[in-house]
């Protein structure tokens, strides 16, 4: 496949970005999206240029460091996966991709297509864990959690934290990442104890962070890696009214 | 050097009680004078980093990711290994302690693997108290699997993601003790060397990762883990960063490297799919509890598979070979990784392979027609469509294709009973140390020795040596000689690398070098090859330090820069491998010499001349490391040949 990238290219958190664009040939349709531009990069290094930085790990899908807009989509074109598993046969030969870092306050761009996202790490310090020390827990068996609830809560704890709700939110809120950290420990008995605490510190902690509000448009759901569906949001919700109904 | 592995005396049984009962502590009011360096969040990092925070030590932990969430434990798919023998059907910790020792091929510790299966149960508690959301069954009581090397159902599993919640289990606590200030968090941070004081480990030098700066660090002591070192063949089932830069810098300092021969290839991973590859996908192992593994019986339909001319799914059974029930009819498609790993390649090499030739088949079509579909997505959802995302093949309908490869190193720094390494206070814990799964690590038990030295050993074992340590007060790097010069020594070597100007990138190298490493020291090793692997990998090297390029400047966000560092020391670390693997003269586990196997194929072990953990040290540039023998005396258990046929 021969294809033309609109990349974006910004030095450093304060320097001012600019698309530039690139033309790669023979790219084989097998290639994941991120093997398609360690290709462009390579073809950068031999041209003596700077390689596009992007931040990448696993490459499987579950670490959750890719990010990237594609063509206006967060993780590109195919329903839940994450760029790294984006193949490039979802794409045309001749085809033009324009590659963004995420857009959000929250996530200011550190270089080319890397952002920050330590946000997301002090939402979490705020409240999302379970307080038990080291060696203090009962035995497994001794709670017993409902099939349905174990598995709902799963379903929350999903989450790879990599931010494409965020990104994709018109109000960059970050409502669908911390919905899942409450969802997931609100739903085990084990998370109850807290409940009401961690939702009222990590919504606070997410305000002075400066994202947005929810007005449920949904776009987050569409657009998460791991399927994370906005009733989480829902409870999230939920607890936190009941946080402040408490005094 | 001779090795002190500080055993304690005593019954297998009592040994690690016994040991906590008289070991040293650091009182409350002390534990807060200390510094601690964690380098490294994956499940040991994360989980040491939490509990000594919680202890009231004060702890600097660090990584490379954007956040500590993201270390590669955060992949691990299957499960997780505890002896709670919920399932009623025979498990104890001495029996998963057997199963380990067997396992690994009689060439691991009694006493750590005993200790790791006696604190398994706990860990288990830990994570459920934590929030981990293990699968339940419909009582509300957590469920288990089998995997590989056993014959009960032992592992505890969060759908395919067992990895990630426990390891999300592990970052909740360590952010927890991030907000109570007992925890320093560094991300975006590699370690660039170890800082020695009169010999013993006080700090390290780091790199900032986004801005280039060069820093300094103090620590009472220094734990490394900082995972494996499966890089060095490129192509692995490790994340793109994983890397052995940080044992590597140890092992130059002086810790011993132990047995870095012992190398895990996975049996189950989507084969290669061409030159732009950048990574193996693992399909986890617990698949094999419902896939049945299997080449065509005969060579001509193996062709016509390969050439499209025939589908899988119109072979019938009786043309099948299910090489490993046939060949292992107690363990089946359930024997251990090494094993399951040699059996394909040995099909695919004598011309049974199908897809390239280089893949067999992973099968789930009886188990679909006797769970149904909806059982087995239940089971493995993720995983189907993991492959199918990467693949484009359906495979509740044909036959997953899978091809072993490089997933795990036994191997690792050389620790002793308290999980330090030969460098008085510098520890290495996790994938990082080489101490528990001996020659071959069973499925599900890395993620338990990862959380069993983290939350469990080594908060106890560092007190041992930390009240020895009273007398040291805080030492402000500026003002030690010893830091400027490791920060100076950075600098230089970042400017060499920077200086070199040749015309190859970093990553084409690493190929290179991964080629060499997988054609000759791989599955199959023999003494000529692995002879030719070293003139290889050295051939390398020299390309490497006379035409890499690296574009920009070394005092900004440079990524190329971050890849050649790590690549550096692969070269150096894969010609060890090679050497370890050249003196070893038998076949163990992951460790196959083809000049010493049974007749109908099997490893043939050497415990006579090789019943030992072979501890590299290092000598000085251009000079040959030395190496040290650590006897292993089996006091408690019979060293037999593995058999997993009956």
């Amino acid at each position: 496949m021969d294809l033309t990238l609109k990349v974006w290219r910004q030095e450093n958190r304060k320097a001012k970005g600019r698309f530039e664009s690139y033309s790669l040939k023979n790219i084989s349709p097998d290639s994941s999206f991120l093997e398609m531009l360690d290709v462009l990069n390579e073809q950068l290094i031999m041209q003596n240029n700077e390689p596009v930085a992007f931040d990448h790990d696993c490459r499987e899908g579950i670490c959750g460091m890719c990010s990237l807009f594609i063509n206006g989509r967060a993780h590109g074109p195919d329903e839940s996966i994450t760029t790294c598993q984006l193949h490039m046969r979802k794409f045309s030969d001749g085809d033009t991709i324009v590659i963004e870092p995420w857009r959000a306050g929250g996530f200011p761009v550190i270089k080319d297509l890397i952002v920050d996202r330590s946000a997301f790490d002090q939402i979490l310090q705020a409240g999302g864990f379970i307080s038990v020390n080291t060696g203090s827990a009962r035995d497994g068996n001794g709670i017993l959690i409902p099939k349905e609830k174990s598995d709902e809560s799963m379903d929350a704890a999903a989450c790879i934290g990599c931010g494409a709700c965020v990104a994709t939110c018109k109000n960059s809120s970050a409502m669908l990442f911390m919905a899942s950290k409450v969802s997931h420990l609100a739903l085990l008995p084990q998370g109850r104890p807290e409940a009401v605490r961690r939702a009222k510190a990590m919504v606070a902690k997410m305000d002075e962070l400066g994202f947005g509000s929810c007005t449920n448009t949904g776009a987050c759901e569409v657009e998460c890696p791991k399927g994370i569906s906005i009733a989480h949001i829902a409870r999230l919700n939920r607890e936190f009214l009941v946080a402040n109904l408490k005094p | 050097m001779k090795l002190n592995a500080k055993i304690p005396s005593g019954p297998l049984s009592e040994k690690w009680s016994k040991y906590k009962s008289s070991q040293n502590l650091v009182n409350p009011a002390n534990k807060r004078k200390f510094d601690i360096i964690v380098v490294g969040t994956g499940l040991a990092g994360a989980s040491a980093a939490a509990s000594l925070g919680e202890l009231g030590f004060k702890v600097k932990n660090f990584c490379y990711q954007d956040s500590p969430r993201r270390a590669h434990s955060i992949a691990a798919q299957g499960g997780i290994n505890a002896a709670k023998n919920y399932q009623n059907d025979g498990d104890s910790v001495y029996r998963l302690f057997y199963d380990t020792i067997k396992g690994g091929d009689y060439r691991a510790r009694e006493a750590n693997v005993y200790r790791l299966a006696e604190v398994s149960n706990q860990i288990i508690d830990q994570c459920v108290g934590q929030g981990v959301p293990f699968a339940r069954d419909y009582g509300g009581y957590l469920d288990n699997r089998s995997f590989g090397g056993a014959l009960v159902s032992r592992t505890f599993y969060a759908r395919g993601q067992t990895g990630q919640q426990l390891l999300l289990g592990a970052y909740g606590a360590l952010n927890r003790q991030i907000a109570a200030g007992n925890v320093t968090m560094y991300t975006r941070t590699e370690m660039m060397d170890i800082v020695l004081v009169d010999g013993i480990a006080r700090g390290i030098v780091t790199r900032n990762l986004e801005t280039g700066e060069l820093e300094s660090h103090f620590g009472h002591a220094v734990v490394l883990a900082t995972g494996g070192y499966g890089n060095v063949f490129f192509l692995s089932t490790n994340a793109m960063g994983s890397n052995a830069s940080a044992i590597w810098k140890a092992y130059k300092k002086g810790a011993c490297f132990a047995n870095p021969a012992f190398v895990q290839i996975h049996p189950t991973c989507i084969p290669v799919h061409g030159a732009s590859q950048s990574k193996l996908t693992l399909m986890s192992e617990s698949l094999r509890n419902d896939g049945r593994i299997w080449v065509p019986k005969e060579k001509e339909d193996a062709e016509k598979i390969r050439a499209g001319k025939l589908k899988p799914t119109d072979l019938p059974d009786e043309k099948r070979d299910y090489y490993l029930e046939r060949r292992y009819p107690a363990f089946g498609n359930l024997v251990p990784r090494d094993v399951a790993s040699r059996a394909a390649k040995e099909r695919c090499d004598a011309g049974y392979g199908v897809g390239s030739g280089q893949a067999v088949y992973l099968d789930f079509k009886d188990s679909i027609s006797r769970l149904g579909k909806a059982k087995i997505e239940e089971r493995y959802g993720n995983l189907f469509q993991m492959y199918e995302k990467i693949v484009d093949e359906n495979p509740y309908e044909t036959p997953m294709m899978i091809y072993p490869a490089i997933h795990y190193t036994m191997g690792g720094l050389w620790v002793d009973y308290e999980l330090m390494t030969t460098i008085p206070g510098l520890f290495a814990i996790g994938e990082a140390n080489f101490s528990d799964h001996g020659a071959n690590r069973l499925g599900a038990s890395a993620l338990m020795q990862g959380l069993a030295d983290g939350y469990f050993v080594l908060p106890f074992t560092i007190q041992n040596y930390l009240a020895s340590q009273l007398s040291v007060p805080r030492m402000d790097p500026a003002k030690q000689p010893e830091f400027a010069a490791a920060v100076e020594g950075t600098k230089e070597w970042n400017e060499k690398l920077m200086g070199i100007k040749g015309s190859r990138s970093v990553d084409s190298i690493h190929k290179e070098l991964g080629l060499a490493m997988w054609d000759h020291v791989g599955m199959g090793r023999n003494k000529p090859g692995l002879e030719e692997g070293i003139t290889k990998i050295k051939k390398v090297k020299e390309l490497f330090w006379n035409d890499v390029k690296i574009p920009g400047n070394a005092d900004t966000m440079n990524i190329e820069l971050e890849k050649a560092n790590r690549v550096a020391d692969f070269l150096e670390l894969g010609e060890l491998l090679a050497k370890d693997a050249l003196h070893r003269e038998e076949s163990c586990g992951g460790h196959f010499r083809e000049e010493h196997a049974m007749s109908d194929g099997e490893a043939k072990r050497d415990d006579d001349n090789f019943k030992y953990v072979g501890a590299w040290e290092y000598k000085g540039p251009g000079k040959e490391p030395e190496l040290n023998k650590e006897a292993l005396d089996y006091e408690f258990i019979q060293v037999k040949t593995r058999n997993y046929k009956e």
